[in-house]
């Protein structure tokens, strides 16, 4: 049996940077204005809030952290994120089947394990790049109307910048996690929209799903990692959310479990443009 | 010399749609060409040995690599495919050059191999142009730089004079050319039969997904004994000569050119007619100026096997 140190790890790692860098330029092209257009939603809409929503004082803090908890899990995560995920994800694989352009990477003296890795890394980037900045954005904004001397205290204030962080790394696990299903989708499947539009109703019902079917699902790992608690929890199925200790490595797995399934059917793949 | 690729029973099925069936070929270094009509299996045969189809049945080896290690074939093999897609936003240059930092070279020494191959399909010019403003011809000269760059020891190329003008198609043969005298194994497929001819050490004559022929063009003509071998003779006594050679049981046809000056001939025993013509020369006062075979080119061996008019699309 080969130990780690028979691979070579070096030659896969410049691949997997190579790949990262060809596809950065592909990404600069056709959909980026979609996936514009998607990022600066809540930035637009929060936007118009701080130019308009002139008078909030810091009484109304707490009721404005609610505000954003509603809006970062219904517009942030549930719309820019998901859809971003699935216009960044799916086109990794389906894209270049659709453009007839994959059979060059498989004509590489690259294995496709390597090839998922990079594609995925490049996916995980331009998603990153988008939408941690839109969520830091959209969470600053919140807070223009109390005045540049609150948003100054509330940005380095203990709570405040915890906040900010835990919704950055909401974001980025919500990458981490839809990225690895719309990969897999995209790659399995010639119309990867539909799984996604099933998942988007499995991840919108999750509030009220019973609490064992809650577990299978990304969003509810996500949610439970989101710093202030939303109100329509009176009005769902409750169930404890997960702690950090047990979200954070979930999402980190099943991202992985769902590359290293994706590495198997890409392994299988073969080209058939003129079926597709 | 061990064979540069081997096939073993392969056969690939769409579904229920023959690509091909029961292949076996050994297919040693020097240029073979793949004839045959549209969806003869050319292309499948193509895609099977690089590896972007899997054969329902049997097995490829390349250089001795089967074909689901990319990792280890794609050091030594090229493949210039008929599929017009590109990576997006890529320039000549740069589609050239990403894929040879994939094959672990540094930035500055993929540049230099990507300038020199696409030098060595002429488009050195355009090298740093986007590939979607590139003419059909330039998209496949840049594939074929793409196929070359890492300076394969085996190179497929399916339809690479496809689009090409006059003197692009002579300097890519050319280049094949060069490739082979450095004993590279090049399998192409074309449907510009005396092309194929000019340039072929070997043919592999493909019909609804079978192999009907393989070999140089010259031993697979001479096996196809219900098609007697034409011989064009043109010489001063055409008459004369025609009343000697019916001593041979095997000519079985003579026609005698219409200006009197040549004739052309049917047999079923080549060597024995130029046996006969070589004793002929020297008893008799012919004044023979030119003997040559007339139907033992790629086309006339497409037409006996396959049919059609000696084109295959």
């Amino acid at each position: 049996m080969r130990s780690p140190r028979d691979f070579p790890w070096r030659t896969w790692a410049s691949q997997v940077r190579t790949i990262v860098g060809i596809e950065a330029r592909a990404a600069l092209g056709g959909r980026s204005l979609v996936l514009l257009l998607l990022a600066s939603l809540p930035v637009l809409l929060l936007g118009a809030r701080a130019l308009f929503g002139h008078g909030r004082t810091p009484a109304q803090i707490p009721e404005d952290e609610v505000i954003f908890a509603v809006l970062y899990r219904t517009l942030v995560l549930r719309l820019v994120v998901f859809f971003g995920c699935v216009v960044v994800f799916t086109r990794l694989f389906r894209g270049e089947v659709l453009d007839k352009s994959l059979h060059y990477y498989f004509l590489a003296p690259v294995r496709r394990g390597v090839l998922v890795t990079g594609k995925y890394l490049s996916g995980l980037l331009t998603a990153l790049v988008l939408f941690v900045p839109v969520t830091a954005v959209s969470w600053l904004l919140l807070y223009v109307p109390l005045g540049a001397h609150e948003l100054v205290t509330r940005v380095t204030s203990g709570q405040g910048i915890r906040h900010l962080l835990a919704y950055c790394t909401v974001t980025a696990l919500a990458c981490i996690g839809y990225g690895a299903v719309f990969t897999l989708s995209g790659a399995a499947l010639r119309n990867p929209i539909v799984p996604a539009v099933g998942i988007l109703v499995w991840e919108s019902l999750n509030a009220l799903l019973p609490p064992l079917l809650k577990k299978i699902s990304v969003i509810y790992y996500l949610e439970s990692l989101c710093p202030v608690p939303l109100p329509i929890e009176r009005i769902a199925i409750l169930a404890t959310p997960s702690s950090p200790a047990v979200a954070v490595p979930g999402i980190l797995a099943l991202a992985a479990a769902l590359l290293v399934a994706t590495s198997y059917v890409v392994r299988r793949m073969e080209i058939l443009y003129g079926t597709e | 010399m061990s064979p540069g690729i081997v096939l073993e029973g392969v056969s690939k099925f769409y579904g229920e749609v023959l690509g091909i069936n029961r292949v076996n070929l050994a297919i040693e270094p020097g240029i073979t060409s793949l004839v045959g009509p549209n969806g003869s299996g050319k292309t499948t045969l193509m895609n099977v040995v690089t590896g972007l189809l899997r054969p329902t049945r049997g097995s490829v080896r390349v250089l001795g690599i089967p074909t689901d290690r990319p990792e280890e074939l794609f050091r030594h093999v090229g493949y210039s495919t008929q599929f017009d897609g590109f990576p997006r936003g890529a320039t000549g240059l740069s589609f050239v050059e990403s894929f040879l930092r994939l094959h672990g070279h540094d930035a500055k020494r993929a540049r230099e191999m990507a300038l020199h191959a696409i030098g060595r399909v002429g488009l050195h010019e355009a090298a740093r142009r986007r590939i979607a403003g590139y003419s059909k011809g330039m998209r496949q000269r840049i594939k074929i730089a793409q196929a070359i760059a890492h300076e394969p020891k085996v190179l497929v190329l399916d339809e690479p004079l496809n689009g090409l003008d006059p003197m692009a198609r002579s300097e890519t043969i050319a280049l094949l050319e060069q490739m082979t005298a450095a004993g590279a194994t090049v399998i192409l497929s074309s449907h510009i039969l005396h092309e194929v001819d000019l340039v072929s050490d070997r043919v592999v004559l493909f019909h609804h997904g079978y192999v009907v022929a393989e070999g140089d063009i010259q031993g697979v003509r001479g096996e196809m004994d219900e098609h007697p071998m034409q011989i064009l003779i043109r010489c001063e006594s055409p008459a004369l000569l025609a009343s000697k050679v019916f001593e041979l049981d095997s000519v079985v046809e003579v026609t005698l050119n219409t200006d009197n000056r040549g004739l052309l001939l049917r047999t079923r025993d080549a060597e024995k007619f130029y046996a006969l013509l070589s004793r002929l020369v020297l008893e008799l006062d012919l004044g023979l100026e030119l003997v040559t075979p007339a139907d033992d080119d790629v086309a006339s061996v497409y037409r006996y096997l396959i049919g059609g008019g000696g084109s295959t699309s």
